[in-house]
């Protein structure tokens, strides 16, 4: 225990869901606050800014539906994040697993034989298999190389990155294009519903849930999810217990990969309906879901909320653009406070800080020792 | 006839949130004694002694040095007034060498070189206390007792003239104890007092003075040794009478448990750790394995129990040959394994002690069915297994990291004992365990014993190998150097084997 003038500081392994709440919520109050600085050096008052942009993201129906349209990629990508770092593997690589996801789904609805009423079903299958396989082989690299996840999942984004420039690019740009970087647009039999007057792809939204449920069962109540989270609190307990993990690391990127391909197809399938610009594609959902999955705390039903949560920080981006005449890229320096203020408060979760004023001391005898240190505040001899 | 006290904890009270680990304590020290602190884990030994170096503060007491009150605020505090400590742990740079260590961060070194400057100090001091110790070599190529000394001349060149010494003899074999408690009284003949706290009634009854005994966060009794015996201390620290020796029938050894044939390994530095062990355990034995840490027992049951792979030789459990197999086909062969590493191995620490008490079987009816684990079954069986072993939890929902020590260790056992294994591998079963704690897992060792299984026991405390094994095997270097039976064997015969002679 440390006493820093009236606080008690003290260990405590673990935190109640309060505390962690709180340690959270703190983190994002302190990344708005820094943000403050960039509005301010823009000549926009912190405070309106805050003001403009809740007013035009949660208090405007038509800006509710934006949210949820951001959250949909977010949660899908977040709650395979989840997973993966629930088995203490460092997936970063979301973005390009998103792209490798879109870059299938694609295929399928452009250049593939696939009768009309099977191509979104045979959309999804292959979104989830190309991300599937984009984290699989991180995964393979891991367990057979002991190559670090961190690096090889950074460095396969921008594989998917290239690959998909080079596709739109090349022999996959649309002859309709006129020399856009572009695939033609999707056939309507490939094209997602959307939600009358919105953009939210239902079918992708509901996945999402369904995922995110599905996941929070397998935790709890599965041997594979038993598997999981022993790995992920103890290696040597794991295999002690005889836990496989090539097994379970392989699964869990299979389907975090996956995951994450279907946020993919829902972008290419429900907004754009083609293949464009990767940076136009991933907008750095990816990156963001690294921040869902981190404030979800390990939780795929969290996720569902932390999901919405960057969803409203997405669409802000276009309320700073219109209503305060700044560049919508803000949004990214703010998602990057966000996992700085996150990360840097992990510590503080297990720890638990009271509020003791000292009582009163007695008078202070004669001090026998000078050089011994001069005394703290609150400190009598 | 009164001495002066050098240094007086009075009425010292420490509490923690639900704790009160010390409850007005009062200690005296004189100058030229070795005092003994003496009391089971979780009597409040540490957390006195973190008061006295400064790193707790104490809630309501006093601490007067030298007939004055003084308030410390920090260990740095501590050693300027002559406090020094030696923890369990050493806080030494591994690739830095003794002098090195010895100058670091202490003041009035120069800036450069600073390690020759305390060379010849370091030498004089270690002839004048015989802490000998090469002041060039690297810390990483001494002995466990060496980096010990180096730990001790650490205090003495910042001046301590009080010594706490935290549990100094659980890493060293009984010579080494020998040679350290002779170091302790040169110490105290130089007039340096020195406080040292153990759980062990043998090393109060060879090197202390005077004894107090801590039980529950309080004083039970401050008495000089020379006054007192093993008994009564025993009584006052746990506060009944205390079995030394468990009851235990003569063995009923036939048959072949675990067999080890001319088994190598190497360590995880691609050292070779094993280098040909062959012993059999028969049912119904206990095989002790006794040695100082670091000859080959840690690498000897990762192999045992399918944690690391054999380079050559055989392992049978119940005739099944298990070489090489993994960690759950041995277990599944019949070999249960008490890790080393409770906390790290044998447990998970988040997860419930429901989880962790079917950790092993979790994957098999009634506990799952299909893919789905049974919830209800899970925690069926956890409470017949609290309730058996006697493991002291709020509930089979709490998470295993919440339970003290030995229940941690009951939870281990309950969950390696209740398929009733015929081999049962325990390494350091009780090590770090208080008196209470020791007796109950060495009670279930022993019934498991009695009801046929054969236990290899792997040990660093020679009284708990000497008070369980039927026969005794020594090892050095990854090799054995002999097998006592254990009505021949005795703490000077095994201490020598310990260090390589052959027995």
């Amino acid at each position: 225990m440390m006493r820093i003038g009236p606080l008690e500081v003290e260990r405590r392994p673990d935190p109640p869901v309060t505390w962690v709440l709180g340690v959270s919520l703190l983190a994002i109050l302190a990344a708005m606050a820094a943000s403050g600085v960039i509005f301010w050096s823009h000549g926009v008052a912190p405070l309106r800014a805050y003001g403009v942009i809740i007013r035009g993201t949660l208090f405007n129906v038509r800006a509710l539906p934006e949210v949820v349209r951001f959250a949909i990629p977010l949660l899908l990508a977040g709650v395979g994040l989840v997973l993966a770092f629930r088995a203490l593997f460092w997936n970063i690589g979301a973005e390009g697993q998103i792209l490798a996801g879109a870059t299938a789904a694609t295929w399928v609805a452009l250049f593939s034989p696939v009768p009309d009423p099977l191509k979104l079903p045979a959309m999804f299958l292959a979104g989830f298999l190309g991300g599937a396989a984009w984290g699989f082989l991180p995964a393979l690299l891991k367990l057979r190389l002991a190559v670090n996840e961190v690096i090889s999942t950074l460095m396969m984004n921008y594989i998917a990155l290239y690959l998909v420039s080079w596709l739109v690019h090349g022999p996959w740009k649309g002859p309709q294009m006129r020399g856009f970087a572009f695939t033609d647009e999707f056939p309507p039999a490939a094209q997602i519903p959307l939600l009358a007057g919105t953009r939210i792809h239902w079918v992708t939204l509901l996945l999402g849930i369904l995922l995110a449920g599905a996941v929070a069962f397998m935790l709890a109540r599965t041997r594979l999810g038993f598997e999981i989270r022993v790995q992920g609190e103890s290696l040597d307990a794991a295999r002690y217990a005889g836990i496989d993990p090539t097994r379970t690391t392989l699964l869990v990127m299979l389907f975090g990969g996956g995951a994450a391909g279907l946020a993919g197809v829902g972008e290419v399938g429900g907004i754009h309906h083609r293949l464009l610009d990767p940076n136009q594609i991933s907008l750095g959902l990816g990156y963001a879901a690294i921040i869902v999955a981190w404030l979800a705390r390990g939780s795929p039903l969290a996720a569902v909320l932390t999901a919405l949560f960057l969803g409203v920080v997405f669409t802000s981006g276009d309320v700073m653009k219109v209503a305060l005449q700044m560049p919508a890229r803000v949004t990214d320096v703010f998602n990057g406070l966000i996992l700085f203020w996150l990360i840097g408060s992990e510590r503080a979760l297990y720890y638990r800080v009271r509020w003791v004023p000292r009582r009163e001391a007695p008078a202070p005898l004669p001090v026998p020792d000078a050089g011994a240190g001069s005394g703290g505040p609150g400190d009598g001899e | 006839m009164h001495v002066e006290a050098f240094l007086a904890l009075q009425n010292i009270t420490k509490t923690f949130p639900g704790v009160v680990a010390n409850d007005r304590v009062t200690l005296e020290v004189r100058p030229g004694e070795v005092h003994a602190l003496l009391g089971e884990n979780g009597a409040g030994k540490t957390t006195l002694m973190s008061v006295l170096y400064g790193i707790y503060q104490p809630d309501s007491g006093e601490i007067v040095l030298r007939g004055r009150p003084v308030r410390i605020r920090s260990p740095h505090d501590a050693i300027a007034r002559g406090i020094g400590m030696v923890p369990q742990q050493f806080l030494l740079v591994r690739r830095h060498t003794v002098a090195e260590n010895v100058a670091l961060g202490l003041a009035g070194t120069p800036v450069l070189f600073p390690a020759r400057h305390v060379q010849r100090r370091i030498e004089d001091l270690g002839q004048r206390y015989g802490l000998l110790v090469d002041p060039q070599a690297p810390v990483w190529s001494l002995s466990v007792s060496e980096q010990q000394r180096v730990e001790i001349l650490k205090a003495l060149m910042r001046g301590a003239e009080i010594l706490i010494l935290d549990e100094p003899t659980s890493v060293l074999t009984p010579q080494e104890a020998l040679g350290l408690f002779a170091v302790l009284r040169r110490m105290k003949e130089e007039g340096h007092a020195v406080i040292f706290i153990t759980h062990k009634l043998d090393e109060v009854m060879a090197v202390a003075d005077r004894v107090t005994v801590l039980r529950k966060g309080r004083v039970v009794d401050t008495v000089p040794v020379a006054r007192t015996d093993k008994r009564a201390l025993a009584r006052m620290m746990v506060g009944r009478d205390v079995e030394f020796r468990l009851p235990k029938a003569p063995a009923t050894a036939d048959g072949e448990a675990l067999a080890v044939e001319d088994l190598w390994t190497r360590s995880d530095r691609g050292l070779l750790a094993l280098r040909g062990v062959s012993f059999s355990v028969r049912r119904g034995e206990i095989l002790g394995i006794a040695g100082v840490a670091g000859n080959g027992q840690r690498e000897q049951v990762e192999v045992l129990t399918g944690l690391r792979r054999a380079e050559r030789g055989r392992v049978r459990v119940l005739g099944r040959d298990v070489t090489n197999r993994s960690a759950r086909e041995v277990f599944e062969a019949g070999a249960a394994h008490i890790p080393e590493e409770r906390v790290r191995m044998g447990i998970v620490p988040r997860l419930s002690v429901a989880e962790n008490l079917v950790l092993r079987q979790y994957r098999y009816p009634p506990f799952c069915r299909g893919p789905l684990l049974d919830p209800e079954a899970i925690f069926d069986f956890a409470r017949r297994m609290i309730a058996e072993y006697d493991i002291v939890t709020p509930s089979a929902r709490t998470p295993a990291r919440a339970l003290s020590g030995g229940n941690i260790q009951k939870l281990i056992l309950a969950r390696e004992l209740s398929g009733e294994p015929g081999v049962v591998i325990a390494a350091h079963p009780t090590s770090g365990l208080d008196v209470s704690a020791t007796e109950q897992i060495h009670a279930l060792l022993l019934r498991r014993r009695q009801q046929g299984a054969g236990v290899l026991l792997v040990s660093e405390d020679l009284d708990e190998i000497l008070a369980l094994s039927d026969r005794i095997a020594v090892m050095f270097s990854g090799e054995i150097v002999g097998t006592v039976a254990a009505g021949e064997a005795d703490r000077e015969r095994l201490g020598l084997m310990m260090t390589g002679q052959r027995g």
